[in-house]
This record gives C-alpha cells, sequence and structure tokens, in this order.
C-alpha cells in the first residue's frame, strides 16, 4: 500500500489482498486499496481491469474469493445484498437504480419510507429531500417524477439518496460517462463540498481529465492486478494511461487523410427537418470522416438516426451516391450501403443474452443462406474474421454477451455493422465508455476504413476525439447545424464557441 | 481460418458438463424420471403400447405448442388457440355436412385445405391487432379468444357439430387412428411438425429473426429486422398449427362443440415453458416443447394408473407444474 506519510489518519474503508475467482477464471489478484476520510480517490484501468468488481466487493455487492476488509481499522465482513448502505458504504451503479414512475422524495426514501401509525409521513419525507437537495445546491423539485429528470439531475438524485443515508464512502461507477462537461462540472462542486465535509468518494472513470481534475489520488489496476496507487499531484494524464496499458502509447490518434476536393459526393442531405432537428444540409465524400460536435441534447443523434430512416423526418431530401432514399425505411438504407452504429450498445445495439454470433451476423444473415437456411459453418468463419480483424477477446468463444467487456462489445457492435458492408457508416459515440487502449483500436479501424474509400460520419461529444480523427467538423447546437469547421479552424476553442451559441454561419 | 495461429488463442478445450446448458437439458431429465416413477407405480405402464397411447394423446397439445412457442420465443402470447381449435373445427365440419362436392375424397381435401386456411387466416388476425392494432397480445388474443368462442358457440347453436355423411367418417378415420408401421399416425405427424419447425427456428432467417425480437425488439430493429412482420408471421404460424391439430381432431370424434379445447391454450403455454422456452421472449426449444407436451400427458396417465391421487386433480397439478416449471428454470438461470 501506498501510504504517503502526510496522511497519518485511518482509512474508512480498506482492502487488503482482496482476490476474486468466477468459476476457473481469477479477476482480482491480492489488490490492496485504501480510501481515507475525506479524500476522492480515483479507481483507473482498462476495459476488464477489474474495476467493477473491485468496487462492488469494496462496497459489500460481492463477497471477495480472498482477503479481508478493514472498516475504522477493524476487520469487517460487509453484509450482503448491499446492506452495506447501512453502514455508510454506498454505490451509484452505472445505470441507474431509480423507478421512472416514482417521484424524487419517494425514490429518496425508496426501503425506508418513514410512516406513522402504518400511514406514510409525506410531509416529513417531503421536508427532508429537500433539505438534501439543497445542502447539494440543486433545484431538482422534491414532487417531480424521476422519468422526468434529465439524466444529470438523475445523478443528483442518486447522490442525494446516498447523503440522506449518511454515507461515509461513495462509490460511483463512470459517474461522468452519461454527462456532459457542464453538468460534470456541478457534480464536481457537490463531490468537492460533501469531501469538505469528511465524506470520501471512490470514482471510477476512463476520462483522465476528470480524474486528474477531481481526485486526491489514484489507484490504477491492470488485468485484475495492483499496479500503483500515488497522489494525483505526482501523476499526469499520460503517466496515468501509461501504468494502465503498461505501454508507451504511440500516438492515441492514425494519420488523417484528407479526400481530394473533387472526390464523388456519397451522401447529401439537403434540408432536413425532424421533430427537433431543423433544415440540417450536409454532404459527405468518399474517403472522409466527417464528425460531428455538439452538446449532449444538440439533435446529432436524432438527425443521424434520420437520415438512416430509424426515425421520420418531416421534410428534407437525403441522396446516397445521387439517388434520393426514403424517408423512414432503415432496411432499404441498409440495402443501399449506408449503415448506423449506435451509441446504445447494451439497449439497442446488441443482444446481451445471445452469444456473439448470433449477434455479429444478426444484420447479414442473407450472407450466410445456403439454398434458403443458415450455414453455421460459414457463420463460424465470419466470427474467426471479425475476431481476428477487431481484435476482439475473449477467454470463451460460448460468452454471452452481455457479460464481455465495453471495450469487446463495442468492437463486436462495430463488426456486426461492418458486416453489412457498408458504404457510408454513421458513428454515434464510438467510443463511449471504453478504455484508452480500445479506444486507440477504434480509432485506427476508422482510419483504416476511410483509407479503404469508405465514408465516415463520427458522432462524438468527445472534443478530441472529433478533432483527432476528423478532416471536418459540423457543429450541432439546439437541432441546428451551427458550424462546419475545416483544417486549422478544427479546435477546441472553435467547437466550443459554436456549440455554446456565440457563433455560427451557415453550413457548407 | 487457421491461418493466424498467434491470434486463435483457442486452446482446443475440452468440453465439459459446465458447457451443457442444463435448462436445455431438464426437460428431458424430468421426463426420464418420470418414467421411471410410472414404471414403479404400475408395471404396464412402460409397456409399448401404454406409452404410444400416451403420445398420441399428447398429440393435439404437442401441435398447437410448437406453434405457441414461436410466438412465445418472438416476446408474445396466444390465449386464443382453444377457441380457435373449436372455430375451425365447426367450420371444416359444417363444410363437410354442405356436400357442397360430391366426391367424398375431393371433399376431404377440399375441407383440409379449407382448415388450414381458416386456420392461417385465425392467425393473421391476432398477429394484426397486435402488431398494427399496438394492442398488448395478452389483451389482443383475449378478444379473439371470446370472438372465435362465441361464433363456434353460434354455429353450434350451443350444442354439438357432428360430421353427418358416415363415408366421410370411414374415409376420414385413419388420419387418427391408423398405423404406418406399426406407428400411429399422430405420432408421426408430432415428429413431422416438430421437425419442420425445428428446422425454420435454427435453421433459418426468419428463426434466427425470431429469436432477435423475442430477446430485444429495439436491438432488431436497429438491426434491419422487420420486426412487425416477424412478430405476425409467428402468429400465422401458430394459427397453422391450430389447423393441423384440428385435422386430428376432428377424425378422432367426429364432432365438435361449444367446449372444445376449453384451458387447452394453458396446456399448450404450459407445454412450452416446461419445454425451457423463456416465457419472456428470446430462446426457443421445439424439441423441448415436445417434451413438455409429452410430459402433461405423462402425469395424467400415471395418475390414472396409480390409484393415489384422484384424477379429477389433473387440472390442479397441470397448474402445478407451469408454477414448478419456472421456479427450476429460474434457479437454473441463475447458476449458469
Amino acid at each position: 500500500m501506498a501510504n504517503d506519510g502526510a496522511i497519518a489518519s485511518v482509512p474508512v474503508l480498506a482492502a487488503e489482498r482482496i482476490s476474486k475467482t468466477f468459476g476457473e477464471v481469477q479477476v482480482l489478484f491480492s489488490v490492496d486499496m485504501d480510501i481515507l476520510p475525506g479524500e476522492v480517490h480515483a479507481l483507473v484501468g482498462e476495459n476488464g481491469a477489474g474495476k467493477s468488481t473491485f468496487i462492488k466487493i469494496l462496497s459489500g455487492f460481492q463477497p471477495p474469493s480472498s482477503g479481508r476488509m478493514l472498516l475504522d481499522g477493524e476487520p469487517v465482513t460487509l453484509p450482503a445484498n448491499s446492506t452495506a448502505e447501512a453502514l455508510g458504504i454506498i454505490l451509484i451503479h452505472q445505470e441507474f437504480n431509480l423507478a421512472e414512475h416514482l417521484t424524487v422524495t419517494e425514490s429518496l426514501f425508496l426501503g425506508r419510507e418513514i410512516a406513522r401509525f402504518g400511514v406514510l409521513d409525506r410531509k416529513v419525507m417531503r421536508a427532508e429531500t429537500r433539505r438534501v437537495l439543497d445542502v447539494l445546491g440543486s433545484r431538482i423539485d422534491e414532487n417531480a417524477l424521476i422519468s422526468s429528470l434529465a439524466v444529470a439531475d438523475k445523478q443528483m438524485v442518486e447522490i442525494a439518496k446516498a447523503i440522506s443515508r449518511d454515507a461515509r464512502v461513495i462509490f460511483m461507477d463512470e459517474p461522468t460517462a452519461v454527462l456532459s462537461r457542464e453538468e460534470a462540472g456541478v457534480l464536481f462542486d457537490q463531490v468537492r463540498k460533501l469531501k469538505a465535509k469528511g465524506t470520501s468518494f471512490v470514482f471510477v472513470s476512463h476520462k483522465l481529465d476528470e480524474v486528474m481534475e477531481i481526485s486526491d489520488r489514484v489507484t490504477v489496476l491492470r488485468d485484475g492486478q495492483w499496479i500503483k496507487t500515488a497522489p494525483t499531484s505526482m501523476l499526469d494524464g499520460e503517466a496515468i494511461a501509461q501504468l494502465m496499458v503498461g505501454r508507451e502509447l504511440s500516438s492515441l490518434y492514425p494519420t488523417k487523410h484528407e479526400p481530394d476536393v473533387d472526390e464523388e459526393v456519397v451522401l447529401s442531405v439537403r434540408g432536413l427537418t425532424t421533430g427537433y432537428v431543423q433544415d440540417a444540409s450536409f454532404e459527405l465524400r468518399k474517403g472522409e470522416v466527417l464528425g460531428f460536435s455538439g452538446l449532449i441534447g444538440s439533435g446529432r443523434s436524432e438527425l443521424m438516426e434520420a437520415i438512416a430512416g430509424l426515425r421520420p423526418r418531416l421534410s428534407g431530401e437525403v441522396f446516397l451516391h445521387g439517388e434520393p432514399l426514403v424517408a423512414g425505411d432503415f432496411r432499404e438504407a441498409n440495402r443501399r450501403g449506408l449503415a448506423y452504429m449506435t451509441k446504445d450498445r447494451k439497449g439497442v445495439g446488441l443482444l446481451l443474452d445471445e452469444g456473439m454470433t448470433t449477434n455479429l451476423t444478426l444484420q447479414s444473415l442473407g450472407q450466410h443462406l445456403t439454398h434458403g437456411y443458415l450455414d453455421p459453418a460459414s457463420e463460424a468463419k465470419a466470427m474467426a474474421r471479425a475476431r481476428r480483424r477487431f481484435d476482439i477477446r475473449v477467454r470463451d468463444d460460448r460468452v454471452r454477451v452481455g457479460r464481455m467487456s465495453g471495450g469487446n462489445q463495442q468492437k463486436l457492435l462495430l463488426a456486426k455493422v461492418m458486416e453489412t458492408e457498408p458504404q457510408v457508416i454513421i458513428i454515434d459515440e464510438p467510443t463511449r465508455g471504453i478504455d484508452v487502449g480500445t479506444k486507440q483500436q477504434i480509432y485506427h479501424f476508422i482510419a483504416a476504413l476511410a483509407r479503404e474509400g469508405r465514408s465516415i460520419i463520427v458522432v462524438s461529444s468527445e472534443m478530441p476525439e472529433v478533432i483527432g480523427l476528423c478532416t471536418r467538423v459540423a457543429v450541432m447546437r439546439e437541432g441546428h447545424l451551427v458550424g462546419m469547421l475545416e483544417g486549422e479552424e478544427i479546435s477546441e476553442q472553435m467547437i466550443m464557441r459554436y456549440a455554446a451559441g456565440l457563433r455560427r454561419k451557415a453550413a457548407g | 481460418m487457421s491461418t493466424n495461429s498467434e491470434i486463435e488463442e483457442r486452446a482446443p478445450r475440452r468440453r465439459t458438463w459446465r458447457d451443457v446448458d442444463l435448462r436445455a437439458v431438464a426437460p428431458f431429465a424430468a421426463l426420464i424420471l418420470l418414467l421411471i416413477i410410472g414404471a414403479l407405480v404400475n408395471p404396464n405402464f412402460i409397456g409399448l403400447t401404454n406409452l404410444a397411447n400416451v403420445a398420441t394423446r399428447s398429440a393435439f397439445i404437442a401441435i398447437i405448442a410448437v406453434g405457441a412457442t414461436f410466438v412465445i420465443s418472438s416476446g408474445d402470447l396466444d390465449l386464443s388457440v382453444g377457441s380457435m381449435v373449436a372455430f375451425v373445427a365447426s367450420l371444416m365440419i359444417l363444410f363437410m355436412n354442405s356436400g357442397a362436392i360430391a366426391d367424398p375424397s375431393l371433399m376431404l381435401v377440399a375441407a383440409m385445405v379449407l382448415a388450414v386456411v381458416i386456420g392461417g387466416a385465425c392467425g393473421l388476425l391476432n398477429g394484426l391487432i397486435t402488431t398494427l392494432g399496438r394492442i398488448e397480445p395478452f389483451i389482443a388474443t383475449l378478444g379473439t379468444m371470446g370472438i372465435y368462442r362465441g361464433l363456434t358457440t353460434w354455429l353450434s347453436q350451443g350444442g354439438a357439430i357432428t360430421l353427418q355423411s358416415s363415408e366421410l367418417q370411414a374415409l376420414y378415420r385413419p388420419a387418427y387412428f391408423g398405423n404406418v408401421l406399426g406407428v400411429p399416425v399422430p405420432i408421426l405427424i408430432i415428429l413431422l411438425v416438430t421437425a419442420i419447425a425445428a428446422f425454420v427456428l435454427y435453421r433459418t432467417r426468419y428463426g434466427r429473426h425470431v429469436v432477435a425480437v423475442g430477446s430485444s425488439r429495439e436491438v432488431a430493429r436497429y438491426s434491419g429486422i422487420a420486426v412487425d412482420r416477424v412478430r405476425t408471421i409467428a402468429f400465422v404460424i401458430q394459427g397453422l398449427c391450430v389447423a393441423v391439430a384440428v385435422l386430428l381432431y376432428v377424425p378422432r370424434l367426429g364432432s365438435t362443440s361449444a367446449t372444445t379445447g376449453i384451458l387447452w391454450e394453458l396446456q399448450a403455454i404450459t407445454a412450452v415453458v416446461v419445454g425451457g422456452t423463456a416465457l419472456k421472449g428470446g430462446a426457443g426449444r421445439v424439441w423441448g416443447t415436445i417434451c413438455g407436451a409429452f410430459i402433461l400427458e405423462l402425469v395424467g396417465n400415471i395418475m390414472l394408473l396409480s390409484n393415489f391421487i384422484s384424477e379429477y386433480l389433473i387440472g390442479a397439478i397441470q397448474g402445478s407444474i407451469i408454477i414448478i416449471a419456472m421456479l427450476v428454470q429460474r434457479s437454473l438461470t441463475r447458476k449458469s
């Protein structure tokens, strides 16, 4: 363990030589970690490094196979089934545990409602909810339905829930994955406030700039092993990335290839309007990687889904290789070589209960028909090919997709989409929730696809990604395409200016 | 495939017992257990004649349940199958009684074609109400269940509809009572229907789409699958299976009434669930379904032969089986 001596206080919670085995597979190897009162401790590592398993053990959701836990320096066995919450140890899941049709107050008191003579005391509960939300400086209405809240506000409700239970240690699994920058900023302000009052945080994230910004110490895991624990001030993003990957990160982004100006226009969108998106027009050339930037909720996904035919369009036209594309017919778009890769791989991208092959070939079963019936050998061949091409690493071929790491799922989703042999590929958030190493791989896949002469649209909320990959960047704001940046213009400052509404020009 | 052996990190793994999906094996294990219990209860039970009888009697439910496997795998439910049996059978017999075609063989063939067409049409109606009408399948087929049953009662004026021509009856009888190489026809029909269904479900594009739609409609939609079409066709397949069951049912008694097929939907769903198909959609197991239908019939048979339990309790026992099957299914899911 890395106690740097300067801090003498007893850790609130400490893990000693924690190992965990699932069946025959060991995922954690004797990992140590200590959490001091009032610190923000970042836990980082590549996908599959064991972070999620580790925090589930630390928060009592799973028992360790060996090793022990110390609470205030005393050995403790955390009670199973999340009753560790009573000890002030609270895990906020990646996917929130909120029932959509309850109100904020009902959510806060779910499972520990205050009752008088068996009748719910709504007044007291509402007052307490308001008090906690005020502590957080949040303006959410305590009577609002969860379903009416924005993602960031739902997160705030989860935190309010944690505070109302006198949390001592709050575990957050990728809390900012679904938040915009501004929303993440608000979250971090709350974290700092609570930290000053002595609450500890353990923060799992892939966004290293955020780790640098918010955390006091960093613990790095790699392949289930403890690699290093150090004060954040002694590290920089590059150093953490290297510890995670265990090797020098060569350039994260591949070299860009700008298509010739007279290259064929493969996709042309004119005046496209949906319920939210207004009058969007742009063109995409052969071999081009076009970025779409903007804040969350600026209408990028809606525009892309309307182009692909997954959403109705009110007006406007889409031309694929010069031929008009019928509105609302995703299958037709598919057949004509336009593919859309969703950002929601778990919700709408992959069948989590099925195996890899079923998922891989689902969109392209026509290629595996012999005399009208499916040929398992042909599907197996495609699977082997996809595993090589996209470097999908799994221990067992027959694993359910839901059990694979996020990075492998993302590669499988990309492979599935590529099986349809598309010429135009719209990739929505290519690297959401995956680690640095896999990100780099996916960037190189995208560049390679463009070099093959395919045209790619990358929709991303991570500006470095858009800047690093794309030769042109379109910026959207509140349903409007407000800017189209090229060459030297492409920078975080410029994108931000358009995205925030400080500048605007006719889209080219 | 073997060009790049470094990346192929798949060391030839031996298949261990862990790899066996317990949910797929469980119904067959239960069947064997029942056979052993039956043999202990009564030595006549294990005889070929008795078992062949049991299999023959399970034919209606088994064939209907094969159709239900498609509907349930695609994430829907069809409660109307029992009423549909009565309705299709009534129309078929009424048509044969009408004497529209003089030649008995021709008449019989026409009547059979008619039954299949009506069955398919009833299924199509269920499918369209569910998909185009965007009504929960539970409610949609609860509605058509009432409609088909009501129409049957009206057609039969509350009584029975009986096949009048004895010539037709004699001609049609072997479809249920006949043998081919010593095997009763209904058993052959079960095997044929199941083999076709298994082929469609496991080896065609449509079958894969059924599983995808049942597993997640949204994923299916984003994969370019025509979700509504897949669901509707599943209902049509259900209707066709009902029609095939009717083709076996009519020669058996030569008669049908307003009470024909009551609670068959429950038995069909039970057979599907006992067979290991998840009620929430996704994985469909056609052979498991047949096994489930056979288990239901065997339990009844054992009760008859044993004298321990009154056979009037059959309904209660079958009800218990579906609950136990769900519990077993869930506990096996947790382990895997």
